[in-house]
């Protein structure tokens, strides 16, 4: 049988169905959903999808944004403005209350990736959540890349890499006991240029620090980190002007730029289409701790 | 593979790879790869990585520098996807690795699976999803039991199309004598399996022969390289599109001042066409509607198809939930209790035995079950049948009987992938024990 041209899916269409596939099984079958939104663009583009496959229905889970109060000021007003157009339930767990109450302590170096996880997990319990959305994607990192699109949580919230569910066909096994939670990373199969494509496709407005912009920066380990109120030069960083973009938008501190020029979408896409460095190698200062920093980290409960 | 020799690949190869805006017309091939080290597998899925320039150069560096620190020899490519820690501890594949590369006419999902006997259940999940699989053997070997294996479960799991890739061509003077010798022992293997579409070519993955272009070592070989035909495969037709399969996985109804009345059941077309007007019938109930209209939130489409997730409303008030399945009245599947499954078994802890209760899902569907028996054992090296077999253990397959508290809506496996498989589920635990294909429902 020749099927006709008619019938080709694209591989964007493929991706965005197995990926409202997954949010309906989501909340068909858990009792408390909530989507982790950060106002970085994979959550953007989760968002816009959990949009599509409750349509003409509102999106029937509230949104979730761990601050760690090292936010850039453009992508909070852009979370803001998200949840208020789609009128979402917001729950900010918050890392300077967590810092506050001596629920966690400030790390050596200052950064606040690791005490997330605390303040993350804390607000899952209080609110009894028992599936997190992610916008996590497998190309990303290579503890990513054998993660389950349904990855199953403890009561502490840590993941057992070795003690993972086998995944067949799409049939995923949320089951769980009390307490015990879901992973969710219905982006698992989409690469960082899959992902701007549907941003271009869909007309996705981005928070403007993802497209090409004139910065204060300093260089560190290759990276350009902006100037700001949570990022401080060391003796000897000479701090200069340069035209620069975010791949990735995470904790102020610890997110770096790169130089660019693209300053609209399809630039973008060029560009990333040509790069030859991974957006976590090129921007996180978090990952580059050792060759496991990403495994350690998701075991404890990390996202 | 060295940097050096990584270094060397084609540069034509390369002007051509890597998506540019246009690739809203790209479409999607997902491919399951077997096998170990020794095979040269990592460095057939390096090529292809580097050569559609999919890999980074910061990978690639993190890479050579855990290998150099190692002592490796060569820089060795499967630390690029052992990211646990306990497999690169142990220098060996624990689990499936999900890699991604594209080219202008395609976007690969690679599902990567060690190819020990020992990672059976690890080989069968990234095939459940497979539309092709890879099969390597290294030239100077031949057909080994492991390739028997891995063709085997590629036709348990109805991959539609094989590929054999002779790889080390370079090691045996790229001799058309020894590629032959190969091709027909396992095209003889692949004929009894009932294996469907099978293409075999000769490669050699370090030096990139065959690979992305056709090697000028070989011009004996008329076929196209292993890119152009993972490019080319025609996957389309691999869908059914005759059987209207819809299971309902939720019912969407707005409570909403703006939208009233809706009722949308959404889900996944698992095979068939569905279009507005189609008369249709809803199992397990039997009642028969039409179709009122299919939906996105894009707006209404004329047609739908696997695999798309639409929302299908129809003109009749029914009771439908999540479970439920439309077909169409002439072609439906089984309303079965009695299921007859060949299963894999995947728990470490505890076998499968007659008398054991488990919980299933399938489709959106759940249910208990019991298993009423087991007909026999599979030697998956031999394909013997062992009919005195008790149990399954870990990585065992074989044919069992089960009896469901409600019925499924099933089809064979061979028919219909989506409506002929399920998971087991052990209730105590909640983990996934086991994976089933249904041979027979009634």
């Amino acid at each position: 049988m020749t099927t006709p041209a008619a019938y080709q899916v694209s591989h964007l269409d493929a991706l965005e169905a197995e990926s409202i596939f997954v949010m309906r099984e989501v909340v068909a079958e858990m009792e408390r959903p909530v989507m982790l939104f950060s106002g970085g663009k994979d959550s953007i583009v989760m968002l816009r999808l959990a949009q599509k496959a409750f349509a003409p229905a509102n999106v029937p889970f509230p949104v979730m944004h761990v601050d760690t109060g090292h936010n850039f000021p453009e992508v909070l007003e852009y979370r803001d403005q998200r949840v208020a157009e789609l009128g979402l339930q917001l729950v900010v767990a918050s890392v300077p209350e967590a810092l506050a109450s001596g629920m966690v302590r400030e790390s050596g170096d200052g950064m606040r990736n690791r005490i997330q996880t605390p303040v993350l997990l804390d607000a899952v319990e209080k609110h009894r959540f028992d599936a997190l959305f992610g916008g996590a994607r497998r190309d990303e990192e290579k503890a990513r890349a054998k993660e389950r699109v349904f990855s199953f949580r403890d009561e502490f919230g840590q993941w057992d890499p070795k003690n993972q569910r086998p995944e067949l066909w799409s049939l995923y096994n949320g089951r769980h006991h009390p307490g015990e939670s879901i992973r969710v990373f219905p982006l698992s199969n989409w690469t960082e240029l899959d992902v701007w494509h549907y941003i271009a496709h869909e007309r996705i407005p981005l928070p403007s620090i993802y497209y090409a912009h004139e910065r204060e920066v300093i260089e560190r380990d290759g990276m350009f980190y902006a100037v700001n109120e949570f990022f401080r030069p060391r003796a000897g960083e000479e701090r200069f002007k340069a035209q620069v973009r975010y791949r990735t938008v995470g904790d102020a501190s610890c997110t770096a730029a790169v130089r660019s020029d693209a300053d609209t979408v399809e630039k973008v896409i060029e560009e990333v289409a040509a790069t030859r460095i991974t957006e976590r190698g090129a921007t996180r200062g978090d990952d580059r701790v050792s060759e496991a920093a990403m495994e350690d980290r998701k075991r404890e409960g990390y996202f | 593979m060295s940097t050096e020799i990584m270094a060397s690949a084609n540069a034509e190869a390369r002007a051509v790879t890597g998506a540019g805006p246009e690739a809203r017309a790209m479409d999607l091939l997902r491919f399951a790869t077997a096998g170990s080290v020794d095979d040269g597998k990592s460095t057939l899925i390096g090529r292809l990585l580097y050569d559609t320039k999919s890999l980074f150069t910061d990978q690639l560096a993190a890479v050579e520098a855990v290998s150099a620190a190692r002592g490796d020899e060569y820089t060795n490519l499967a630390l690029l996807t052992d990211g646990l820690r306990a497999e690169r501890e142990q220098g060996i594949t624990i689990d499936v690795a999900y890699r991604y590369f594209a080219t202008p006419r395609r976007k690969f999902i690679i599902a990567d699976t060690p190819g020990h006997i020992q990672y059976t259940r690890n080989m069968v999940t990234g095939a459940s999803t497979a539309d092709l699989a890879l099969i390597l053997v290294d030239a100077r070997k031949g057909l080994v039991e492991q390739s028997r294996r891995h063709a085997f479960l590629c036709s348990l799991l109805r991959v539609p199309h094989l590929v054999l890739c002779v790889n080390k061509m370079d090691l045996v003077d790229w001799s058309q004598e020894v590629y032959e010798r190969i091709a027909d022992e396992f095209t003889a293997f692949a004929a009894k399996l009932d294996a469907p579409d099978l293409t075999v070519v000769p490669v050699s993955a370090l030096r990139g022969d065959n690979i992305v272009t056709r090697s000028d070592n070989m011009p004996w070989y008329e076929g196209p390289s292993l890119l152009h035909h993972l490019e080319r495969v025609h996957i389309a037709s691999d869908r059914n599109l005759v059987d209207v399969r819809f299971p309902v996985q939720y019912v969407i109804r707005p409570q909403s001042t703006t939208v009233t009345d809706y009722r949308g059941y959404a889900g996944q077309v698992a095979s068939g066409v569905l279009k507005p007007g189609d008369e249709v019938m809803v199992l397990p109930s039997g009642f028969t509607s039409r179709i009122a209209a299919v939906e996105t939130a894009d707006g209404p489409v004329a047609e739908a198809f696997p695999p798309m997730s639409v929302t299908v409303r129809l003109a009749d008030e029914i009771d439908i939930s999540r479970g439920d399945l439309i077909c169409r009245p002439n072609n439906a599947p089984a309303v079965a209790q009695d299921i007859e499954a060949m299963v894999c078994w995947m728990d470490e802890t505890a076998p499968l035995r007659v008398g054991g209760r488990y919980a299933i899902k399938h489709t959106t569907r759940s249910a208990r079950a019991i298993v009423r028996g087991l007909h026999y054992r599979l030697d998956i090296n031999s394909l013997h049948r062992d009919e005195s077999a008790d149990e399954l253990r870990l990585n065992e397959i074989g044919r069992v009987r089960l009896r469901t508290t409600v019925p499924l809506l099933a089809d064979e496996y061979r028919r219909n992938r989506t409506t002929g498989g399920f998971v087991i589920i052990d209730e105590a635990t909640n983990r996934t024990v086991g994976a089933a294909m249904i041979v027979e429902a009634s």
